[in-house]
């Protein structure tokens, strides 16, 4: 094996640190019997109780659930699809195309999205609307790993299927998506954590009536930084990981992101 | 009527011709090769066949049916792609069983052909591997024992043999020539390695560009070429410019520039004033001490300025009197002696009057 310099190990965990330690902070503090996150008094699950009979939290995320579940199925759907058109037909255009709502600022993204709904769909703000609108910035992430699985194989395997007898339908079903679910799974977790993690165009499109976990949060902190907060967060944050844990384990290209 | 027939087929890609008016047509039983450099269009009328890729305008029919409308699937053809294109998720057997299954063949039949087709590649023992535990050569086997697995009409083979080593290569050769012969499925293989074309075609035609320049026997490609690009590609040969002179009786005069005149066969129709190359083949030249051959017509002297030493033959590069350098093989008969000349020695090339062929293309 390669020797590798101190300097490399201490950059990586002061890189570390800097990512972790926030966190870290928050988790932290979940567990702090005090009303406070000024000081430490002592260890207490009491928070984590007090979220489990918050009404508003529990249907936030109740909401959060089913939106990440409903988008992440119908975006791995379409995601999945999109990757295969791209690799199979060398289009040009629609790389670019599918791919940029991951690239553009989600503000950008939030804003139009609230303007189509409004403007021209006349739709009522709701569960539906954030539905469409995380379907839509998922399905760019599952087209990419997808993508980023078949650029790996060798074509002329997909020919041989329909050559030895299968048609268009059977080579899917039979060599297609057994060869690239890895990648869909791990396109679906992505999305599942995309989703369930979104702020920015969720509060967009959510209207006034409904409500999901990253919003919930953003609501109360605006009154005050509660250990509530911390546990809810907590939550999410093993949530997140998991998935993304999960995903990574399931095809490797997640991690390197554009494969 | 052929088994298979191609009517004025043409693909174009663009701007770019890749299949330019072919007509060929093949006979069941036959193993027929389509022989030329990369880009002469070989693959691209054997994607056609499977049904990949479709003609501009032509036909192709099998069984005298016009294919044009026929998915690749329902297509009673099979191919061997170059790549092998194993199905990695399957094991060998699954893989062996896939047209089967798509043919939609009862499960015990399936099972016992399967078996059979195993043994019949000697791969019985591998039947549960998955395809990359395999070596290039097994998994070579695999992809013939999957292509032939329910008795196409027709097997297209694309490059099988390009990814093996050169030992392999020869080995699986054999195998395909008593596969093929055992079966009695036509073949239509596509490569650009000659000898491999020679050792296996009962016909080659020799592709260029998108036109086949010569369609024959093996032997007869080798000895008669057509013209100038079928001498070049198959094999070593000479190729001299010359004028044609005279005819006389079956014999033709050609003035050689700087070399004289020679002697040749008259195989072709051409007329005296035509311009064109005398080819000759290495091995046709005899090459001595400068004494040597007096008694032949054609005999001229030179230097050996350079030579490649194979272990079995020598080819010899001689520098002739007017600066062109001919090649001429000499088989390493004579025990114990390494080479007959060395560089830099005065030797005689001869050949005989009834040796080489003018080519007026």
């Amino acid at each position: 094996m390669r020797k590798t310099s101190p300097w490399l190990w201490l950059s990586a965990l002061l890189v570390c640190l800097f990512l972790y330690i926030p966190l870290a902070v928050v988790v932290v503090y979940s567990f702090n019997d005090s009303r406070l996150n000024a000081e430490w008094v002592g260890f207490t699950w009491h928070w984590y109780q007090v979220l489990l009979h918050d009404e508003e939290m529990l249907q936030a995320a109740a909401n959060s659930i089913f939106i990440a579940i409903c988008a992440s199925l119908i975006a791995t759907t379409l995601g999945t699809m999109a990757g295969i058109a791209i690799q199979r037909y060398k289009l040009r255009l629609l790389p670019v195309l599918t791919i940029t709502p991951v690239a553009m600022p989600e503000i950008l993204l939030g804003v139009s999205l609230l303007l189509f709904f409004i403007q021209v769909l006349h739709l009522t703000l709701g569960l539906l609307s954030v539905l469409i609108a995380h379907i839509t910035f998922c399905i760019g992430f599952v087209a990419i790993v997808v993508r980023a699985r078949l650029a790996g194989m060798d074509e002329s395997i997909f020919e041989a299927a329909r050559d030895l007898g299968a048609t268009p339908w059977q080579t899917f079903r039979l060599i297609t998506l057994p060869l690239i679910m890895p990648a869909v799974v791990a396109g679906a977790l992505m999305s599942f954590t995309l989703s369930i993690d979104d702020f920015v165009i969720t509060f967009f499109t959510a209207g006034v009536g409904v409500s999901t976990l990253p919003l919930q949060i953003y609501s109360m902190i605006k009154i005050a930084v509660t250990p509530e907060v911390n546990a809810v967060s907590t939550l999410l944050m093993l949530l997140t990981l998991g998935m993304i844990m999960l995903a990574t384990r399931f095809d490797k290209s997640v991690l390197r992101g554009q494969g | 009527m052929p088994l298979l027939e191609l009517r004025n087929v043409s693909r174009h890609y663009g701007r770019l011709s890749a299949v330019d008016n072919v007509s060929l047509s093949i006979e069941a039983g036959e193993f027929f090769t389509l022989l030329g450099p990369s880009g002469c269009g070989k693959t691209t009328i054997l994607r056609m066949i499977a049904g990949f890729d479709a003609p501009d305008t032509g036909q192709i029919l099998l069984d005298g049916q016009d294919l044009a409308d026929t998915p690749p699937e329902r297509r009673p053809l099979h191919t061997v792609f170059q790549s092998y294109a194993l199905f990695p998720h399957l094991s060998v057997a699954e893989n062996i069983e896939f047209p089967l299954k798509m043919a939609q063949v009862a499960a015990s039949e399936r099972a016992r052909r399967v078996r059979e087709t195993l043994e019949a590649v000697s791969l019985s023992d591998k039947a549960d591997a998955m395809p990359q535990q395999l070596s290039g050569g097994q998994q070579q086997r695999v992809a013939l024992a999957r292509a032939l697995v329910n008795q196409p009409r027709l097997l297209l083979l694309d490059e099988p043999l390009a990814a093996l080593d050169h030992k392999l290569r020869e080995q699986m050769q054999m195998e395909l020539i008593g596969l093929q012969r055992d079966l009695g499925i036509t073949f239509v293989f596509v490569t650009h390695h000659q000898p491999e074309a020679l050792a296996l075609s009962h016909r080659i035609a020799v592709m260029n560009q998108g036109h086949v320049e010569q369609l024959d026997e093996p032997s007869k490609i080798y000895a008669a070429p057509r013209n100038r690009f079928v001498a070049h590609f198959i094999g070593d040969i000479n190729l001299l410019d010359c004028t044609l002179l005279a005819r006389e009786n079956d014999q033709l005069r050609l003035a050689i520039p700087g070399l004289g005149e020679i002697l040749a066969p008259a195989h072709t129709t051409a007329q005296p004033g035509q311009t064109g190359a005398f080819a000759i083949r290495p091995e046709q030249m005899l090459i001595g001490d400068p004494a040597q051959h007096r008694d032949l017509p054609n005999r001229r002297d030179g230097v050996v300025r350079e030579l490649l030493y194979s272990g079995d033959v020598t080819t010899y590069k001689v520098e002739l009197a007017n600066g062109l350098h001919i090649q001429a093989l000499l088989a390493n008969v004579k025990p114990g002696l390494v080479q007959f000349f060395e560089v830099g020695d005065a030797v005689s090339v001869a050949w005989p009057a009834d040796a080489g062929l003018f080519l007026d293309a």
